[in-house]
């Protein structure tokens, strides 16, 4: 047996684009066991819960994360609404749905650029981030930010969308998509890629599911789950179905982010025309009492958010589950067995932000 | 399995100009709705400090005595909430961000005296506006109604 070494891997690693701390026993370049910590990033957030006003917490709510940020805010108002019995307008499900697809699309090219850039392919990662960059120009006409919206709010929304506004984002969606065409040729064609990420990192199917794989990592192992399918928001109104892969390796988790990608723009296009007119936002009147858990489909996987209100302005408890939190088993799973060389890229195809899971 | 896939994207890449802007000697061209920065029109203020307690990272800070409105500006977050709340509409969002700095950066604005016995120039056609009290005794006064 050859002598066993142990790596520290991250927390500040060069290809880590969150600081996750791994301790990798290796026995030669082999990686024989994986030892995850996290903790270098708590900000107190949830608890930050009982010091603001429940309508002004919103905006904290957003911080837990750069990227899904609109979608934290978005479950952290759904958990609101529910315990306070309000029915948001037609109209602002809708405006979510669109937000929460572009954010989706945001999200996927802006990890396909960091997969690139984890098996050391930097035009790629520049080409998909350029692609992002489209995507951020239309949240900063749409809702004023490019990462931080601030546009959603208990009972509604606070910004609409016009007709001007959705004209642009569907021509910046076809855009999008065909600016995507080549990339999407290279991460499945590209000899080099393929050699990457084919047959590496494999997660059987009944692994992902005792493991509580969330997500792209769960349906890229073959099964059909997305919390979307439960209607929430407007997703009642779409038609599409889970992009499901069977293979369960790096390659079919790209390939689900991939056609995810292109699922969201179909979603957009089927979502903007349906837009019904009226308000964007119900009253909000009176104090949350009451317990409620919300979920919704973040890029990364279904994500948590449960609330308790007493009765005053300021709630009791706030707790969100993220998917990267439940996608941490199954990373520690396919480390095992794996190259050092390949550590970077499994724990990119995971998609980790551990900003979200530490709060 | 092909070689070459980015063969067309490459040479595009040479022929087209950079997706990049030469910052900072080519300005931003910032949307309408941006918000880079709030500004105030200090002589229509009534100085009432609604954003003040509003404000979610306690950014702003009115002082009645010395007619004066100051506002943090690493602090603020652009969340455009004291836009939506201020009674006068003297606050507004600009689109530019503001400059990079060193430290904390706090801008202040104060009103220029008013001769005795003047009219205030901002007082809101509605005179039960200026009727609320100042200094709200829970977070409910503090709201404005209707807000949410």
């Amino acid at each position: 047996m050859a002598n066993r070494t142990v790596v520290p891997f991250g927390p500040q690693h060069p290809v880590l684009p969150e600081p996750i701390h791994l301790d990798l026993v290796l026995e030669d370049e082999k990686v024989v066991e994986a030892i995850p910590s996290i903790g270098f990033i708590h900000r107190g957030l949830e608890k930050l819960v009982e010091k603001r006003d429940f309508i002004d917490y919103v905006y904290v709510a957003e911080r837990i994360c750069g990227i899904c940020s609109f979608m934290h805010g978005m479950g952290y108002c759904m958990a609101v609404e529910n315990v306070m019995g309000i029915e948001i307008p037609r109209r602002a499900d809708f405006l979510r749905t669109t937000l929460a697809e572009l954010s989706r699309i945001h999200n996927h090219t802006m990890w396909m650029g960091l997969l690139a850039d984890a098996f050391g392919f930097e035009s790629l990662f520049m080409h998909s981030w350029r692609v992002r960059e489209i995507v951020l120009d239309v949240f900063e006409n749409i809702t004023g930010g490019r990462v931080i919206f601030s546009v959603c709010k208990v009972g509604g929304m606070r910004r609409d969308i016009d007709a001007a506004q959705a004209e642009m984002l569907l021509t910046a969606l076809d855009r999008v998509e065909k600016e995507l065409e080549p990339l999407i040729s290279a991460f499945s064609q590209e000899y080099t890629v393929l050699h990457r990420l084919t047959g590496v990192g494999v997660l059987s199917k009944q692994a992902a599911l005792d493991l509580g794989a969330l997500g792209p990592m769960l349906r890229a192992s073959g099964w059909s789950l997305d919390t979307r399918k439960l209607g929430y928001a407007a997703y009642n109104d779409l038609s599409f179905d889970p992009i499901v892969e069977t293979a369960g390796d790096c390659m079919a988790r790209t390939q689900v982010r991939i056609r995810e990608t292109l699922q969201s723009i179909d979603l957009i296009r089927q979502a903007v025309p349906k837009f019904p007119q009226g308000d964007i936002a119900a009253p909000v009147k009176g104090t949350p009492s009451g317990e409620f858990f919300a979920r919704l489909e973040q890029p990364r996987g279904e994500a948590i958010y449960y609330v308790r209100g007493n009765g005053t302005r300021h709630l009791d408890r706030f707790r969100v589950r993220t998917p990267t939190f439940a996608n941490v088993p199954a990373l520690v799973q396919t480390l095992q067995g794996c190259q050092l060389a390949d550590v970077p890229m499994l724990v990119l195809t995971i998609d980790p932000c551990i900003s979200c899971t530490e709060r | 399995m092909k070689i070459f896939n980015l063969a067309g994207t490459v040479l595009k890449s040479l022929t087209h100009p950079a997706a990049t802007r030469l910052y900072p000697f080519v300005p931003r061209v910032y949307e309408p709705k941006t918000r880079g920065h709030i500004e105030i029109d200090i002589e229509t203020c009534i100085l009432r400090g609604i954003c003040d307690r509003r404000c979610p990272t306690q950014a702003i800070s009115v002082t009645k005595a010395e007619r004066s409105w100051s506002i943090e500006r690493l602090r603020c977050i652009q969340c455009n909430s004291c836009v939506e709340l201020c009674p006068t509409k003297c606050l507004s969002m600009g689109t530019a961000y503001t400059d990079p700095s060193f430290g904390s950066v706090r801008d202040s604005f104060t009103q220029a005296p008013k001769p005795e016995g003047a009219a205030k120039p901002a007082v809101p056609a509605k005179p039960a506006a200026v009727a609320l009290p100042t200094t709200p005794t829970s977070a409910d006064d503090a709201r404005v109604p209707g807000d949410a």
